[in-house]
């Protein structure tokens, strides 16, 4: 990598001043894109802002209704946690699901949401629960939040200080593992609320988004048999050297029912 | 006072206490006063000519100390890198050999072809001077594939290699084939690819030279399974320096596969530059480097027939194909889709007429050479998957067609219509074996469970022989080999006793210095503990030839077992002396010199001490000393083969193909080391499934791009992917290597794919799927579902 600064701030408003006083630094969260991305030399940014000493981002609460997960908290973490266990099982499976062992140690809720990648699987599960990103400045609703391939609603100087997840009735994950990279060629989140059910699908397009169809049949009845004739347009969806965009679109229908049927265990 | 541990014994590995435990010695570990670093900067185009490249801003980079480029190299008049095999055509044309300069002259002909040496203090000032140099390129179209390589209006790599062929090879008899197709009752045809695979090896290529003006000697250590053979290729023919005055060490080097048995320009250009800048010069590869520099392996577009008369018996089998060679000829390039490819085509049949041609291709791609297995995987693909074709066709079980067309144990040896003869084998017992340990009984009880939960279940097999231990020099010379395929092995029996083995072989994971250990431990009855075995540095080896295609044990163990073998004979000698017997009474058993019949004897200590002592001793007619050294050249290939068996479960709903069991039943001849055997049989079995189910480098045909340029992309296969395997030895003894050894490198990668696929096409053959190419993909699986005959929900 190529020589950058490095500051640690212990203050989110300080980590803020240093994040746009500092034109062109970066966030550094778990470190899971951005330090292979630096390592090879395709960024150059001229300093880091470390997150890691900002106790205030680390942690899982609970009040019964929510469960607000600190954004430095890691994935294993996530997946360890009882209360998200007891209240909201198919986000600690999602958690489990994440990279290796190493990667789930590392690699932060926080980080992965602002990244944005669109085959990370933290997104799906923010969107499929209609989570809350609250930020330094504001608070900002996961269907306002996510605007395509790599890209957020946050603003310059903006950081993510923790997601709150609404408790849903049932939810369920169903991830189909990229063979080499095992990010998600597609996942699918479904989650039931006593108003309705939300259906998001990371993997298959430049960014995560909803099934309305699929919402709508589940929230009719919550069996996902009756999505398994949803078909998903092919149009805008990714295709690559893993995967063909009829194929992704193919693994959605396949993936949403299972994670119904994960919902449903 | 340690004990004996001989031939058959399974002891832990010598060399895992020092790699467990972190004390490995690799060359990016080695740190040299005054070291430079630098980097390669390279083509990022597929195709291109070179310009110009304007050096002045990376000279001026903080730290940068030279910049080197193909001017430099033409200026000194180096030479290009040489390819170790020439082979010709049927007219005895040889084949297109185009220069590889170390450094690119011209043109570029792949992404990552070496353009420009950046020294500089660091590797991060090394890397800021590479990214400030002007590199002008007139980028062209690129060509990645066979078939479309060889069009009459593809770009074209090499002025004077019209159509980009290298050479049109081909071997057996083709009016024989021709006259037995008319008179056969059915054909069968198989098109199919290969493809094209990356070894990536744990540790990632690395080197260091320095240059000495007191002695005007160079040293060169580097991830190399040869270090000898790059001695004399990069001194005797690329840098002109004489073999005395280069040393090359490979110290410990984590993991090969082939991809570190060859010459590379890398290697030519550090030990260049470390004398022009005067200081030892290292470079360590990323793994993003290696994706585009290690040579790649396999990539071949196939099409097969086999003649079979109304029994389903083999009447001929022909094979035409199309081998990419990459940019340039690497080492051993346009040696593994000919030589080691058809004579393979007989496998374990008695098929009377076999003609196989191959037209070896170059295209805008890393340069191909040999892949574990190398050219044998390719041959038994093809065969085993067109005898499941043709039963298929002709309504006979799979392994019924096997059963009457193999060679019976009693017919070895063997002389097959394609070059090589089988010295020992039993196919049949390897099968039956292999049947039994594979519960095929069972199968449909699996079977049915499977499909209650909508899963597909298939059953394939692999009946397979290849070739180790390449192979009597003289033979390969007449092949096209442009050096020597012996082997050779120094025993140096100390005064006190113990051994030190200077072996041509490298070690680089297969566990050598614990089963050469036990031979020597075996033959001269000496503790397991007592020999050490050296290896990889030409100033304390003799001479060899290295380690690739599984000669290590077949070739390097006969020269030991030779050696050892002469050391016995001049301790009797010395005995004969000193028990005051005639030398045909003394015996040699369990470290113990006696006279037969006598209770009088010598032990192998105080023989080594009487021959550094030698007080009373028979100077007359015997030097003192105890150290005896061994060339062997190979009498014929050895054949080990054996039954595979793979038991696939297919998910159609996603197309997933899942391993679910694995037997393989290998006849490898003598074992000395059951687990390291097993350990072999388990890395190259997973390799052979890592082709068939998960590996494949793919190109942006247009720009030359590659796809599948890191782990993120190129799916290598994990400890998950593999069920439990099952793995035994059904063992005929080789009958021209001294311990009846046949090797066991590579048999799991030859043996494995045929039979996966082999499974993955029974999985489906009730949706008329008659065909599955490489690798099995969810995303191809799932196409094939969507175009198949009957529809899956007729389940």
């Amino acid at each position: 990598m190529k020589p950058c600064a490095y500051h640690q701030p212990v203050q989110i408003p300080d980590a803020a001043k240093l994040l746009t006083s500092i034109e062109d630094s970066k966030l550094l969260a778990g470190g899971m894109t951005l330090i292979p991305t630096l390592k090879q030399r395709l960024a150059n940014p001229p300093a880091l802002v470390d997150l890691s000493r900002l106790g205030s981002l680390k942690g899982i609460s609970g009040d019964g209704a929510t469960i607000t997960i600190g954004a430095m908290t890691p994935h294993a973490v996530v997946a360890a946690s009882k209360l998200v266990q007891a209240k909201i099982p198919g986000l600690a499976a999602l958690a489990s699901m994440i990279g290796d062992p190493a990667v789930r140690s590392r690699g932060t809720i926080g980080g992965s949401v602002a990244n944005n990648d669109p085959a990370a699987d933290y997104p799906a599960g923010v969107l499929g629960l209609g989570a809350t990103i609250i930020t330094s400045m504001r608070e900002i609703a996961a269907d306002e939040f996510f605007l395509g391939l790599f890209e957020t609603a946050l603003e310059a100087g903006e950081i993510i200080t923790a997601i709150r997840f609404p408790v849903p009735l049932r939810a369920g994950y169903a991830k189909f593992k990229a063979p080499a990279s095992r990010y998600a060629l597609v996942g699918v989140f479904v989650a039931k609320f006593a108003d309705g059910v939300r259906v998001a699908v990371t993997g298959a397009g430049p960014g995560v988004f909803r099934v309305p169809p699929m919402e709508a049949a589940l929230s009719l009845n919550f069996d996902p048999s009756a999505i398994a004739a949803i078909k998903i347009d092919t149009d805008g969806l990714t295709s690559d050297i893993h995967a063909e965009a009829d194929y992704r679109a193919h693994l959605v229908t396949v993936m949403a029912k299972r994670a119904g049927d994960a919902a449903l265990v | 006072m340690g004990n004996v541990i001989g031939i058959g014994a399974a002891p832990k590995r010598k060399e895992d206490q020092r790699f467990l435990t972190g004390r490995g010695n690799y060359v990016s570990d080695i740190k040299r006063p005054g070291m430079t670093a630098g980097v390669f900067v390279r083509s990022p185009h597929g195709h291109a000519i070179l310009r110009g490249i304007d050096k002045a801003a990376a000279l001026a980079s903080p730290g940068v100390i030279a910049v080197l480029t193909g001017d430099d190299v033409k200026a000194d008049g180096l030479g290009s890198l040489p390819c170790g095999w020439g082979i010709s055509d049927a007219k005895g044309v040889p084949m297109k050999e185009p220069p590889f300069p170390m450094l690119a002259q011209g043109k570029v002909r792949f992404v990552g072809d070496m353009v420009a040496f950046v020294v500089a203090e660091t590797p991060e000032q090394a890397n800021a001077g590479a990214e400030l140099l002007n590199i002008d390129y007139e980028v062209l179209p690129s060509v990645i594939g066979v078939l479309e390589a060889v069009r009459p209006n593809a770009p074209q790599l090499f002025d004077d290699v019209p159509d980009n062929i290298c050479c049109d090879w081909e071997l057996g008899d083709k009016a024989a084939v021709e006259s037995a197709f008319r008179r056969a009752a059915h054909v069968a045809r198989l098109s199919l690819v290969n493809n094209r695979l990356i070894g990536n090896p744990m540790e990632p290529r690395a080197a260091i030279a320095e240059y000495e003006p007191g002695t005007d000697r160079f040293t060169l250590w580097t991830t190399s399974q040869f270090p000898h053979v790059v001695r004399f290729l990069m001194g005797a023919l690329v840098l002109n320096i004489p073999q005395h005055k280069l040393r090359v060490v490979a110290p410990d080097v984590g993991g090969g596969f082939g991809v570190k048995q060859f010459h590379y320009g890398e290697e030519a250009v550090i030990t260049w530059a470390a004398k022009r800048v005067k200081r030892p010069v290292k470079w360590v590869a990323s793994r993003s480097e290696g994706y585009v520099s290690d040579r790649h392996g396999r990539d071949h577009v196939t099409e097969a027939e086999l003649a079979l008369d109304e029994n389903g018996r083999f009447l001929a089998f022909r094979v035409n194909t199309l081998a990419n060679m990459g940019g340039y000829l690497s080492t051993f390039g346009p040696n593994i889709p000919t030589n080691l490819y058809g004579p393979l085509l007989g496998g374990v049949y008695t098929t009377p007429a076999i003609y196989c041609n191959v037209k070896v291709v170059f295209t805008n791609t890393v340069p191909v050479d040999a892949y574990r297995g190398a050219g044998r995987p390719e041959a038994t693909f093809v065969l085993e998957r067109i005898v499941d074709v043709a039963a298929a066709e002709m309504g006979i079980d799979r392994v019924e067609i096997r059963r009457r067309n193999m060679i019976p144990k009693e017919a070895y040896p063997y002389q097959t219509p394609v070059l090589v003869q089988y010295d020992s084998g039993d196919p049949m017992g390897c099968l039956d074996g292999a049947l039994e340990a594979a519960d095929v009984k069972g199968f449909g009880v699996r079977k049915a469970a499977s499909a209650g939960k909508g899963k597909f279940r298939g059953l394939g097999y692999s009946t397979y022989v290849e070739a180790c231990g390449l192979a009597p020099s003289r033979f390969a010379g007449r092949l096209g080999a442009r050096g020597g395929l012996y082997e050779s092995a120094t025993v140096r029996v100390h005064p006190t006793g113990q051994v030190t083995v200077m072996i041509g072989t490298h070690n680089h994971g297969q566990g050598h210095e614990t089963t050469f250990a036990q031979i020597v431990s075996d033959k001269l009855g000496v503790a397991f503990e007592n020999v050490d075995i050296v290896f990889g540095d030409t100033d304390r080896v003799q001479f060899g030839m290295g380690t690739y295609g599984s000669r290590s044990l077949v070739v390097g163990g006969a020269a030991l077992s030779k050696a050892t073998d002469k050391v016995i004979a001049k301790g009797k000698k010395i005995a004969s002396h000193l028990l005051e017997a005639a030398e045909a009474d003394i015996q040699f058993e369990s470290g113990k010199f006696s006279v037969a019949g006598t209770d009088r004897m010598k032990t192998f200590e105080e023989i080594a001490g009487a021959a550094y002592v030698p007080h009373d001793y028979p100077l007359e007619v015997l030097e003192p000393g105890l150290e005896e050294q061994a060339y062997y050249d190979p009498v014929n290939f050895t054949y080990p083969g054996g039954c595979h068996i793979a038991e696939v479960e297919v998910d159609p709903e996603t197309g997933t193909v899942t391993l679910v069991n694995y037997t393989a039943v290998d006849d490898v001849g003598t074992v000395i080391n059951p687990m390291i055997v097993e350990g072999q049989l388990h890395g190259g079995i997973v390799q052979g499934v890592g082709q068939a189910l998960f590996e494949n480098a793919v190109y942006d045909e247009g720009s030359g791009q590659l796809l599948s340029g890191s782990l993120m992309d190129y799916c290598v296969p994990r400890a998950d992917h593999m069920p439990m395997m099952k793995v035994a030895t059904h063992a005929t003894l080789c009958t021209h290597t001294p311990m009846g050894v046949k090797g066991c490198g590579e048999v799991g990668t030859i043996g494995s794919p045929a039979a996966v696929i082999n499974a993955v096409v029974d999985a489906l053959s009730h949706l008329g799927v008659t065909h599955v190419d490489m690798p099995a993909t969810p995303n191809r699986i799932w196409r094939l579902l969507q175009n198949a005959s009957l529809p899956v929900a007729a389940e």
